[in-house]
């Protein structure tokens, strides 16, 4: 039995490259790039009384980051927004699920990147948008259309990659 | 016209593997001597065949032929000639030219210093290389044709990838080839023993130098990769776990627990089965990082061959080399080894330990590199695995492990003792112990994985003294220096990794004129930047003068450029490399009037990583090139 292990286990690996052979891993599919931005109407975390939507970002390019208090992940690519935020990207926040109303406090901590955060305490206008975790990051145009998606925390890598060549064609 | 004589030599060489992969075994098979003797010609052949149609392409890259395709996207009027000559391999095309080339070489150096092989032995290790041989060829005459013409003939070519013009590219590629396929003659040695049947302490003897070449180079590849993206990617990495360079940690993992297994297997007798199996997937995981690389089934920098037909015909050739090695593996499965002759506590049981730990480490990273493609096949979505994966489950596999490496050439064959170990080791540890505390705190603060990556590093160099001062008076083999040597090399790498990863610093900041920032002791102040053009970009070309703590004064350039070919901007660092550490400035984005967003960055012992890389090779080298290899090849012949 033993002397077939290996052949066996090659089979399975195999079987998935074959399979991965015609999945293309840079390709995260979201139905939302190319389309407008959905609307929402949200608490501004920052200003207590005031509502944010997106057509109030319109005119320049900008960033949605969905991000959450207790999300490890968000915390990995803080220093990077911080360091977008400083070069002069926009980013709004969508402070998503928290529950426990802990960002305010947080973002005093560590630093806020964020023009300002908009509040979806029940996930709602996450789920509009099609997220599925945190954090995610969109790249909205000008005209208030959804260009570029990212799952999972941005760093310069993939920002020059995937974010990078679409702002500059836009003169941000 | 020369390309096509690049082309027709690569169908006379296929031709040529084709003898070589087929009537030399017949010839072993039955006994037929004037069979076996055509494996020498053939293989020879081949090497001329494949080298004149690399200096074909070579050539063609060199007098910028854009009417051939690959040049024309690869290559570019103002390149400067020796990026034109690397720009032979920049391209998948190329790359795989020279993946061909590489294996000829081998097979060709085999042919010639085997001669005192048995002849049925090396008739089958020969026909082995051969049928490899003709696998490859075939992909690239099939699906990958270097020489390909272009028409229209474009005015001018596309010019090389800017990250790939670099001194480190220069070499990077050709070594890592070089070991990749290096592995291919353990390979056909082990394929060859299952063959004939014939699988004892001598085969071992004739694979180990062989093998620790391949790893010598795949070390030194590794290395210099390591290393370009340290000066090329702009912001001092050294290693992402990347899927690329998981590529290539893989079979380096796998070639070096085969490196001390072949000990095991050369002195002692034992470990053959194992031995046997470590030589097949070494050179299986050269063949799939290949595949991974250029099928694009993963994500990467690299992947820049992205067409399913190349992968579907790679893959096949995975199944047939892989699958084909490993049913003969079962099929003929050597008969166990004689019951384990050692104890507990002996060179064998420690080997076995750094097998077991390298072969756990290698199913760590290949299950990180995978498991996007598991995840994705299986429709379970997209996921990416990073370095705190990598990181967390890789520190407890490396930490025993590196422990071992002290002991292990201190602990005697069959039979050792704990007691007598402990007693010979006594200053080394407790040496180890204060430096742990004594370098961090030296550093600027004690972190746990600090300490634990000092208390490792100065352990194993201090193992290593034991044995040089234990073994003083005696005639000491380049074997035995070529181990010491190579493990110094490793504490050297540790410590490097250890200090750069927890004492680095870095400050991204807006810089007009006239600015400084402070980092580590070190004074950095801005002069601005001006225009600068270059043979094939224009850059910006920014001033950092820096004050060290003593005083002394030095000036660093940082670029930012943008290649005139096709516009790609690209962020040049400076880096001022010295033994204690680097400084590392890099110009981030313009911000109006004279202001740059900066970066500096202070990355102590960083250095340290390459040099323990080359100190590694070198043992290596030296290990390779021990007297007895060559005497064991004539006794052989005796016998």
């Amino acid at each position: 039995m033993k002397r077939w292990l290996p052949f066996a286990v090659f089979a399975v690996l195999l079987a998935f490259l074959f399979v991965g052979l015609w999945l293309d891993p840079r390709e995260v599919p979201s139905p939302f790039i190319g389309k407008p931005a959905p609307a929402f109407s949200l608490p501004v975390l920052e200003r207590p009384g005031q509502t944010f939507s997106p057509d109030q970002a319109r005119g320049r390019p900008w960033l949605l980051n969905v991000w959450a208090p207790w999300c490890r992940t968000c915390r990995k690519e803080h220093p990077f927004l911080m360091q977008l935020a400083a070069s002069g990207v926009r980013i709004y926040g969508l402070n998503w699920q928290d529950q426990a109303r802990e960002a305010a406090g947080l973002l005093a901590e560590i630093g806020n990147p964020y023009v300002l955060n908009a509040v979806d305490h029940d996930g709602r206008a996450g789920i509009d948008w099609g997220v599925t975790g945190v954090p995610e990051t969109f790249l909205i145009d000008a005209d208030g259309v959804i260009r570029a998606k990212h799952s999972g925390p941005l760093s310069e890598r993939i920002w020059n990659r995937k974010f990078a060549p679409l702002l500059q064609g836009q003169g941000s | 016209m020369i390309p096509e004589l690049g082309h027709f030599s690569l169908i006379v060489a296929l031709l040529l593997a084709l003898v070589q992969g087929t009537l030399p075994l017949v010839g072993a098979q039955t006994g037929n001597a004037s069979l076996m003797a055509v494996a020498r010609p053939a293989a020879l052949g081949q090497l001329a065949f494949v080298a004149l149609a690399f200096a074909s392409l070579a050539y063609s890259f060199l007098t910028n032929d854009f009417s051939v395709r690959n040049v024309a996207q690869n290559s570019f009027s103002q390149l400067p000639p020796v990026y034109r000559l690397t720009a032979t391999w920049g391209s998948h095309e190329g790359s795989m030219l020279l993946w061909v080339l590489m294996l000829a070489g081998w097979t060709a150096a085999l042919t010639v210093l085997s001669r005192r092989l048995p002849a049925e032995i090396r008739a089958r290790t020969l026909g082995v290389l051969g049928l490899v041989s003709v696998g490859f060829l075939a992909f690239v005459i099939a699906t990958s044709n270097p020489f390909e013409r272009l028409l229209p003939v474009p005015a001018d070519g596309r010019d090389l990838n800017p990250l790939l013009q670099d001194a480190g590219m220069v070499l990077h590629p050709p070594m890592l080839y070089m070991g990749y396929v290096g592995f291919s003659v353990a390979f056909a040695f082990a394929l060859a023993a299952l063959l004939g049947g014939q699988l004892d302490a001598a085969w071992a003897r004739w694979a180990r130098p062989w093998t620790t070449l391949a790893w010598v180079f795949l070390t030194v590849g590794i290395a210099l990769g390591s290393w370009w993206a340290y000066r090329e990617l702009g912001w001092g990495g050294w290693w992402f776990w990347d899927p690329t360079e998981n590529a290539s940690l893989m079979p380096w993992l796998a070639g070096t627990a085969l490196v001390h297994s072949l000990a095991v297997a050369e002195r002692r007798g034992q470990l053959l089965a194992w031995t046997l199996f470590l030589s097949i997937a070494a050179f299986a995981l050269s063949l799939l990082g290949t595949f991974l690389i250029r099928s694009g089934v993963l994500s990467s920098v690299h992947a820049f061959a992205n067409d399913p037909a190349r992968g579907l015909f790679i893959l096949g050739l995975l199944a047939v080399v892989v699958g084909g090695s490993l049913l003969l593996y079962a099929w003929r499965f050597p008969r166990s080894d004689e019951p384990a002759a050692f104890g507990w506590v002996s060179r064998e049981s420690f080997l076995l330990a750094n097998n077991a730990l390298l072969v756990a480490a290698l199913a760590t990273v290949m299950l990180g590199t995978l498991y996007p493609l598991f995840l994705d096949a299986l429709g379970f979505g997209k996921v990416s695995v990073g370095p705190p994966y990598f990181d967390a489950v890789l520190v407890p596999l490396f930490a025993p492990l590196l422990f071992l490496v002290a002991l292990g050439p201190l602990t005697p064959w069959r039979q050792g003792s704990v007691a007598d170990l402990a007693v010979r080791t006594r200053w080394a540890f407790a040496g180890a112990l204060v430096l742990a505390v004594a370098v961090p705190l030296a550093q600027g603060g004690v972190h746990l994985l600090a300490v634990l990556g000092v208390f490792l590093a100065a352990w194993i160099l201090l193992g290593v003294l034991v044995g040089l001062a234990e073994a003083r008076g005696r005639r000491l083999s380049r074997g035995f220096w070529g181990m010491q040597v190579a493990h110094a090399g490793l504490a050297v790498v540790v410590l490097g990794i250890t200090l750069v990863s927890n004492y680095q610093a870095e400050r991204d900041v807006r810089m007009n004129v006239g600015d400084h920032v402070d980092l580590a002791g070190f004074r950095f102040v801005f002069k601005g930047a001006t225009g600068h053009a270059g043979p094939n970009y224009v850059a910006d070309r920014g001033t950092v003068e820096v004050t060290a703590p003593d005083g002394t004064a030095l000036t660093l350039h940082p670029e930012k450029r943008k290649y005139n070919a096709a516009g790609v901007g690209m962020t040049e660092a400076a880096v001022r490399s010295g033994v204690l550490g680097d400084l590392y400035v890099s110009l981030g984005e313009y911000l109006g009037g004279q202001a740059w967003s900066v970066r500096v960055y202070y990355k102590p012992f960083v250095g340290w990583l390459w040099a323990g890389g080359a100190l590694m090779a070198l043992g290596g080298l030296l290990a390779a090139s021990d007297r007895r290899y060559r005497r064991a090849t004539a006794a052989a012949a005796d016998a």
